[in-house]
């Protein structure tokens, strides 16, 4: 199944409509409407990528300043970049990091829109409104107030010191910890929120269904209410992952050099050294990871549990 | 403490007593008694809204009830959780599960259970439906019909003490629903269970249950064979909800013996006073509606009747209106009181037709109509049938 699919609806409640008619009118206009997405899509997103593709083979002009490089079609960047492990150890931390910020944002945001779901009653609205809140502060603010929550003087040291997790004169910041707490802080709407809409569409008949049939409420959830929810389970991870693998804000705000994402070094490689290919070419290298990550993944949970 | 009977093994008669549900100050059951056999066919009739949805599912353990008491057999079930219950339920839009085959639909309820076996009785349970060759199907790649039956099959195959169906044909058209009915009944045979089944389908509960209740805002009005219903409804709304009714109103004029001379504007006229429904006072000048059947009236010319005092009772009138129905013809006829009556009469030879505006006069057998309390409303229960309307 495609990724489209797997993001979008894929419990289809009816069976589906006949295709549309192949009338030369109606087709000129669904090309029409198509139009500016197209236009747009290969202006900002095509052209950049080919242009950052062949940024990615160039190579320094001999004998030229710092930043100049000419257009090769040198290969061989990519299997130097992937090879010099000040440049894949990054990469695998930001994978960590990200996999382990995806599920701990699962599992705070999958009770999170259950609780919503079925608990909210006729607080559902303002709940979600509070889980989007944190959007109207920027990005940035937001993880700088991090630093405040978890510096030595702030309260969850003051706790851990107490309950004697850390000692009297350790602390949570700057570390990998600190990290992985902002990433899942700062995704975790992106996980909640598609969750959320796909247990919303959940028949709570079903779930009575299920109870009518001997199963016990979490028999019922683990058999009935999470598989139709995994739509939601599926777009809310890849919203999760995805973004938080190629983020460099966190790891710059709350971690330590040691700490790095590939992000922070994409963005060191290409605003402080100037190295304008080996920069593309680690995006590139980042994409392609994400882009085999997700079809795995994607495959996995579709041919086992989607509809 | 005395060991506890298993409640997921319970089976005998189900009782309903004194079962109340209110939602807020608005009571949706009230007070209601009912006791239905074990392996009978048992039909809750009832118009939108009178609380049957809410009764079964005070059964089946997805409501609480406000008071009173369910028994099945010995087992006290009131309070019991749903997946306790030896109770199935057939939804009234099925709630199949939708990432689930047909096959594992109707395994779900016994996997949960830890049965063996499993395979040989769902096996069965689809060929009970006739759908074997689809098992392997999603639920949405199913017909209606298809999809009512796997929803009885995914029930069924538990053996419930009691299954409840809310409305299982109501979805479907009416061809297929009469179909279905039969279907529904041959398999109630050959199982055996006990069956409750909600419609507000009066002819579906007439043809399928051994004991009907017609139920009313919370209430049950009557409870009865279909049979007993038809012929002696108690109240106005049972009357005119199973069939049609000819309802009059009229007053007592004395009781002689075992007759009650009664009279309206048409004349004196005598009732059996075996014919009484529910709460009929039979007090000098009491109020009574009195009820026949329009099939049960005979319609004849006057010119041919007048030879002689008719048997029975009789009121002479003017056909103000007909309608040829096939099997038999419909007449509209307004008495000199101002009542109209209709009369259905049987269709042996067409030229005996009688035209509109003929003078015709009406005879039925005392022991053919009843007598009800006046004090109800006489239009109770007329309802437009919903499926009359679609298929003419
Ligand atoms: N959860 C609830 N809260 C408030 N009122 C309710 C609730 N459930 C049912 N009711 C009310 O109780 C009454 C009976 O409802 P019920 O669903 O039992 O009707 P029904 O006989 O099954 O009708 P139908 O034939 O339309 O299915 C209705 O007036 C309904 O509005
Ligand atoms: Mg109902």
């Amino acid at each position: 199944m495609s990724i489209a699919a797997a993001i979008g609806d894929t419990i289809e409640d009816e069976p589906k409509p006949p295709p549309p008619s192949t009338n030369k009118g109606r087709k000129f206009t669904a090309y029409l409407l198509m139009l500016p997405g197209m236009l747009w899509l290969a202006i900002f997103f095509v052209i950049p990528l080919v242009a950052l593709f062949m940024t990615s083979l160039q190579t320094p002009v001999p004998g030229g300043e710092v930043g100049q490089f000419q257009q090769t079609f040198s290969f061989s960047n990519y299997a130097e970049t992937l090879t010099d492990d000040t440049y894949y150890i990054p990469l695998i931390r930001s994978f960590i990091y990200s996999g382990i910020a995806t599920i701990l944002a699962l599992l705070i945001g999958y009770p999170l829109a259950y609780a919503i779901a079925f608990k909210g009653g006729k607080y559902r609205n303002l709940l979600l409104v509070m889980v989007i809140a944190p959007f109207f502060v920027s990005f940035i603010l937001r993880t700088i107030a991090w630093r405040q929550i978890l510096a030595d003087e702030g309260p969850v040291v003051a706790v851990l010191r107490v309950i004697g997790v850390v000692g009297e004169t350790g602390g949570i910041y700057p570390s990998a910890f600190a990290v992985i707490m902002g990433l899942t802080y700062n995704f975790l709407p992106f996980m909640t929120l598609p969750i959320y809409a796909s247990l919303e569409r959940v028949d709570p008949k079903l779930i009575e269904a299920s109870g009518d049939l001997y199963a016990k409420p979490m028999t019922g959830f683990f058999k009935v209410t999470f598989p139709l929810s995994l739509p939601g389970v599926v777009a809310g991870t890849l919203l999760t992952f995805i973004p938080a693998a190629g983020d460099y804000v966190n790891a710059a705000l709350l971690g330590r050099p040691s700490n790095t994402m590939i992000g922070n070094r994409i963005e060191y490689t290409f605003l402080s050294v100037n190295d304008y290919p080996t920069a593309a070419v680690l995006s590139f290298i980042l994409m392609a990871t994400i882009l085999i990550m997700v079809l795995i993944y994607i495959r996995r949970v579709g041919t086992e549990d989607l509809v | 403490m005395a060991k506890k009977t298993d409640i997921t093994k319970a089976e005998g008669d189900l009782y309903l007593e004194n079962l109340t549900k209110s939602f807020g100050d608005f009571t949706a059951v009230d007070d209601l008694s009912l006791q239905v056999p074990q392996g009978s066919f048992f039909a809750l009739l009832g118009p939108s809204g009178c609380g049957k949805t809410t009764t079964l599912r005070m059964v089946s353990g997805l409501e609480d009830p406000t008071a009173g008491r369910i028994r099945i057999g010995d087992a006290d079930i009131t309070h019991e959780k749903p997946y306790k219950r030896p109770v199935n339920t057939v939804f009234q839009n099925y709630a199949l599960f939708p990432h689930m085959t047909i096959w594992d639909n109707v395994a779900f309820g016994l996997k949960r259970r830890g049965i063996k076996d499993v395979k040989k009785q769902v096996d069965d349970a689809l060929e009970l439906i006739q759908l074997t060759q689809v098992a392997q199907r999603k639920p949405t790649q199913l017909s209606g019909g298809q999809q009512q039956r796997v929803a009885l099959a995914r029930a069924i195959v538990n053996r419930p003490a009691v299954l409840l169906l809310d409305e299982p044909l109501g979805a479907l058209d009416l061809k297929l629903r009469r179909q279905m009915q039969l279907e529904l009944k041959r398999i109630q045979t050959e199982v055996g269970l006990t069956f409750i089944h909600v419609t507000h389908d009066q002819e579906e509960a007439m043809t399928m249950a051994d004991t009907v209740a017609v139920m009313n805002n919370g209430i049950i009005e009557q409870m009865g064979a279909p049979t007993q219903l038809y012929e002696s409804p108690d109240t106005a709304f049972v009357a005119n909800f199973l069939g049609q009714s000819n309802l009059f109103p009229a007053t007592v004029v004395e009781v002689d013996g075992e007759d009650l001379v009664l009279e309206d504007p048409d004349g004196s006229f005598r009732m059996p006073k075996s014919r009484m429904g529910r709460n009929v006072s039979t007090d000098r000048g009491a109020r009574v509606l009195v009820g026949v059947r329009p099939e049960k009236i005979n319609i004849a010319a006057l010119d041919a009747a007048a030879a002689g005092p008719a048997d029975g009772n009789f009121v002479d009138g003017v056909v103000e209106a007909t309608s040829f129905l096939g099997v038999s013809t419909q007449y509209e006829v307004r008495t000199p009181g101002g009542e109209i009556i209709n009369v259905f009469a049987q269709n042996l030879d067409s030229q005996d037709l009688l035209p509109v505006a003929s003078q015709v006069r009406l005879t039925w057998k005392p022991i053919h109509g009843f007598v009800l309390d006046g004090r109800q409303d006489i239009e109770a229960g007329v309802e437009i049938d919903p499926d009359a309307l679609v298929v003419s």
